[in-house]
């Protein structure tokens, strides 16, 4: 290995190291710096472009992406950290080309404009869905040693509320979810709540 | 005014209506809710923003941001950013290539110039803002760059800044226009029918500085191709602004200039203008001969993207005993920097909103050494609402009158100072329709209340003008039935693809998935920018030039062929629909786009027209307007407050696509709910360093923070637009801080006239 320190006395981390990533059912072999966060690695070594960036800071979501069915903010992790993990993102939430069921919602229910936190939001209510259903409670369940919850408007918005939409398309996208928990078309009840 | 603008506004006063567009009635794909052409490109994560473009042997740029206000660069240390691994060079003002000042934004297009700040930047030592690029660090990867440039070690000179905006009130100076338009209206003796109103009001209202915030940080890639000709990816709401600033920077021709932007992640204005980060891409192109990615950090934004103006802002209404307005007063003052010239045109509402026997509206504006102020969604729309409609709430509960009818008895029947007709204006019917879907009830103040939450109601007026510009649309039509409409526009989530195909395949009378639309690069004609809410009516006037040409070459072509069932009709008489020209009178007579080209032996038939100018808009007064409605709950204990209900009601001529338009409005009015509670731009008056340049600290909306936002149109046709429509990417945030924080007086009885309105200010 070749580290070099350079006149300011801090570590250029001038080094590469081999590494294999399986992302969205496919291995990728890359020879990458220990530094990559998983969102530059899959931004700007694989080009799968989907995951997007928008603070690099773990504040926006617009780059969270599935490890093992768990969704998590790329840009606050290392690449190296996800050997042998199974990682999902956006281009990997459609099957055989057919859209998942969220996929299809999102477009229904417009819960989206410009599309750049898209992929973030249907990876996070990917696995949110999932969290839900696996009795994980959220800041706003009433009872948190329950093992079930009602899926309420008012728990989407808390769950997703790590994913941020300047087009401002959160009722759209609380619309989404809602019909793609309920895996049929309903007219969504909103209901007035305060969080 | 000059004489000529004086005969020139007779002369068009003169002028006979264009005819109303055919199209305003129809109920074919136009006003039907379609989902977005462009969905499924956005949920699979296949829609291509600018930094997601592949090339080959790209590098990658970061820059160096200066961390005082103002003076001169003594010393830059280089040396261990340019041993740092990777490092390709490093441009500073010491080994740049000498750059063309940048010609900046104008309103009246006179100078073609689209530059947001007009310095020489690394052109000497010299520093205008904290934050300015005073280097750029190019490497092999982003990693490299960006760490080598935390290496620079910069020795400055500091000189005398001026910073406080409340420090330096007393020196500013009225513009000699805003936006094209008088900076100062008076109209009778306002001050004096205040003083002897019989029920008036007068406050001060001030809001902060704002940033946009897209979720997509600007980003840039510029390659030289072999033909020497520039390729610019680059996250703009305007292609053609980029290619003539770039050209006119670097001593090229604007057609040696491609920008290409299909998708952009959200503009807001932050986008409309061209900044340093697009120039210094190309530059860093041009040094290096490779194409060159500058994807700017989340602080990078903040730092030499511009926002929105800080204001204070004085209303003052006077009203006769049965609330009738008898003075209006607004005036008040906006930061700006002496290297743009864009005095945010907070006053132009109230232009148009009221009727007032006397009026004074005056703007001055204060040079700040800071990063130039740009337009932010309904640039002085936004904040000129919240202090008029503020000021129409305290009037209301002085006289001890619902706001509904305030509003509604001081409704103009003309222009109230520019006294031209209303093209279409239907706000009180908006008012009607919204009080009845929100069960609007004026109820006295702190009188709702459900354990420690104080419950309120709050109603503001949206308004935004009408604005359109000429643009240049490019159609074939083809032999095998379909067509390609192109034009150089925008789409940042408005849905542009999806209305234009929608306007097209009724143009035509053609099945919509028979057309398609080319946008989104500078190599397709120059239709319009995305700002002013002007691109989609802009767009479609194009649309209905270049189609009309079109449509007339296949009626000579058909007119010509004695068999043809349209040989002895006249171009009048016959209409665009199933897929050809048909007799007006006999749907029968016709023939098919098909067969009339497969008669002559033709493959396609092609025309560009530019549609004319918006002589409308100077005849008319012309705008958009909205009564927003909201609820929200304020705890007594923590000062927090919820907005828990909304409807949106609007009149803002024909809705084109409910689904789009719905979004659009709900858009708007979610950036309101931040700009009434949470958003703030903390700027160091000490320093002029921004302080807070993350979506952690500067905080915009979340899901928990939005309610169910109800949206109601009138969708009443204006007949003096493309289409009966007007443009809706903006209305939806005026009105909104207003309409917030007049619901919280409702719910504490406590009136706050400086936003953001936190916890603290109800404490």
């Amino acid at each position: 290995m070749n580290i070099k320190q350079n006149p300011s006395g801090l570590q250029a981390n001038g080094f590469t190291l081999p590494l294999s990533l399986s992302i969205n059912g496919k291995q990728y072999d890359l020879n990458i710096e220990p530094r990559v966060s998983l969102l530059d690695a899959l931004r700007e070594y694989i080009g799968l472009t989907g995951t997007k960036k928008g603070c690099n800071q773990g504040a926006c979501g617009a780059c969270t992406v599935l490890v093992d069915g768990e969704r998590i903010n790329s840009c606050m992790t290392l690449a190296v950290q996800y050997q042998g993990k199974e990682i999902t993102t956006v281009e990997g939430l459609a099957e055989d080309g057919n859209l998942s069921a969220l996929q299809q919602a999102f477009i229904e229910h417009d819960g989206f404009q410009c599309g750049y936190c898209t992929p973030g939001q249907l990876c996070s209510a990917t696995a949110m869905i999932e969290e839900f259903k696996n009795g994980m409670p959220s800041a706003v369940s009433p009872d948190v040693a329950s093992e079930e919850f009602e899926f309420s408007e008012k728990e989407i918005k808390e769950r997703m509320s790590g994913n941020l939409c300047r087009c401002g398309a959160y009722v759209g996208i609380v619309e989404a979810i809602q019909e793609a928990f309920s895996n049929k078309e309903t007219t969504v009840a909103h209901e007035t709540f305060y969080l | 005014m000059s004489i000529i603008s004086k005969i020139m506004e007779t002369v068009v006063q003169a002028m006979p209506d264009k005819k109303p567009d055919r199209l305003i009635h129809q109920k074919k794909y136009i006003g039907q809710a379609i989902n977005r052409v462009d969905g499924q490109l956005k949920v699979t994560g296949e829609a291509k923003f600018s930094a997601e473009y592949e090339l080959d042997n790209i590098c990658y740029a970061a820059l160096a941001y200066s961390s005082i206000a103002k003076g001169k660069i003594k010393k830059l240390n280089l040396s261990a950013a340019q041993n740092a691994e990777g490092v390709i060079t490093i441009i500073t003002h010491e080994n740049s290539l000498k750059l063309n000042k940048p010609v900046l934004f104008d309103p009246s297009g006179r100078s073609r110039g689209s530059a947001a700040m007009d310095i020489d930047i690394l052109k000497d030592e010299n520093i205008y803002w904290n934050g300015q690029p005073i280097a750029i660090v190019v490497a092999d990867t982003q990693e490299q760059a960006e760490h080598a440039a935390t290496l620079i070690a910069v020795e400055y000179k500091e000189g005398k800044s001026t910073l406080s905006f409340d420090a330096n009130k007393s020196k500013a100076k009225t513009p000699s226009k805003v936006m094209m338009e008088p900076a100062e209206i008076k109209i009778g003796d306002a001050e004096k029918e205040l003083k002897h109103a019989a029920h008036s009001t007068d406050n001060f209202y001030h809001t902060p500085r704002y940033n946009h915030n897209a979720i997509e940080p600007h980003a840039t890639i510029a390659a030289f191709k072999e033909d020497g000709r520039l390729v610019v990816f680059d996250s703009t709401q305007g292609l053609y602004g980029v290619t003539r600033t770039v050209a006119g920077v670097f001593s090229m021709k604007p057609d040696e200039v491609q920008a290409v932007a299909p998708f952009v992640g959200g503009g807001f204005g932050g986008k409309g203008s061209v900044w340093f980060n697009t120039m210094l891409c190309v530059l860093a192109a041009k040094q290096t001969g490779r194409p060159v990615k500058l994807n700017l950090s989340r602080e990078g934004v903040f730092r030499i993207i511009g926002g929105c103006t800080p204001s204070e802002q004085r209303v003052a209404i006077g009203a006769d005993e049965n609330g009738k307005f008898v003075s209006i007063v607004h005036s008040g003052i906006t930061a700006t920097t002496e290297h743009n010239n864009f005095p945010e045109q907070f006053s132009f509402p109230i232009r148009h909103l009221y009727a007032s026997k006397s009026f004074y509206i005056g703007q001055k504006a204060l040079n700040l050494d800071t990063v130039a102020n740009t337009f932010m969604r309904a640039p002085g729309e936004s904040i000129g609402t919240f202090a008029i409609e503020s000021a129409i709430d305290e009037l209301a509960y002085k006289m001890n009158m619902d706001p509904v009818e305030l509003r509604r008895i001081n409704e103009p029947a003309k222009d109230p100072t520019k006294e031209t007709e209303f093209s279409s204006r239907h706000l009180i019917e908006a008012y009607q329709r919204g009080a009845k879907k929100f069960r609007w009830k004026h109820l006295p103040p702190k009188s709702q209340r459900d354990g420690e939450w104080l419950i309120g109601q709050g109603i503001a007026t949206a308004f935004y003008p009408v604005y359109r510009f000429p643009a240049t649309v490019k159609i074939s039509l083809f032999a095998d039935g379909t067509a390609i409409v192109k034009a150089a526009a925008h789409e940042m989530g408005m849905g542009t693809a999806t209305v234009q195909l929608q306007h097209s395949a009724d143009r035509f009378g053609l099945p919509i998935e028979k057309v398609s639309f080319q946008y989104g690069n500078s190599d397709l004609p120059e239709a319009s920018f995305a700002g002013g809410s002007n691109q989609t009516v802009s767009v479609a006037a194009g649309i209905s030039s270049a189609a009309e040409k079109v449509l007339e070459e296949f009626f000579k072509l058909a007119s010509k062929n004695k068999n043809s069932p349209l040989h002895n009709l006249k171009f009048e008489d016959v209409e665009a629909k199933n897929g050809g020209l048909f007799s007006k009178n006999d749907s029968t007579k016709g023939e098919t786009y098909i067969d009339i080209l497969k008669e002559a032996g033709k493959g396609f038939i092609e025309a560009e027209a530019t549609s004319d100018m918006p002589l409308e808009i100077q005849k008319y007064s012309m705008g958009s307007q909205g009564a927003q409605f909201c609820e929200v709950r304020v705890n007594e204990v923590t000062g927090e407050v919820r907005v828990i209900r909304w409807v949106g009601s609007f009149d803002t001529g024909r809705i084109l696509n409910p689904k789009t338009a719905t979004s659009q409005f709900r858009g708007g009015i979610v950036m309101g709910i931040g700009m009434a509670l949470t958003e703030e731009t903390f700027f160091d008056e000490r320093n002029g360093r921004i302080m807070n340049p993350s979506l952690a600290e500067y905080h915009v909306p979340v899901n928990a923070d939005v309610p169910n936002i109800e949206i109601i149109y009138n969708d009443i046709p204006d007949e003096h637009t493309p289409l009966g429509a007007h443009g809706i990417g903006e209305i939806g945030i005026t009105g909104t801080a207003a309409a917030i924080a007049n619901a919280i007086f409702n719910a504490t009885g406590k009136r706050i006239r400086s936003l953001p309105v936190t916890l603290d200010k109800l404490l």
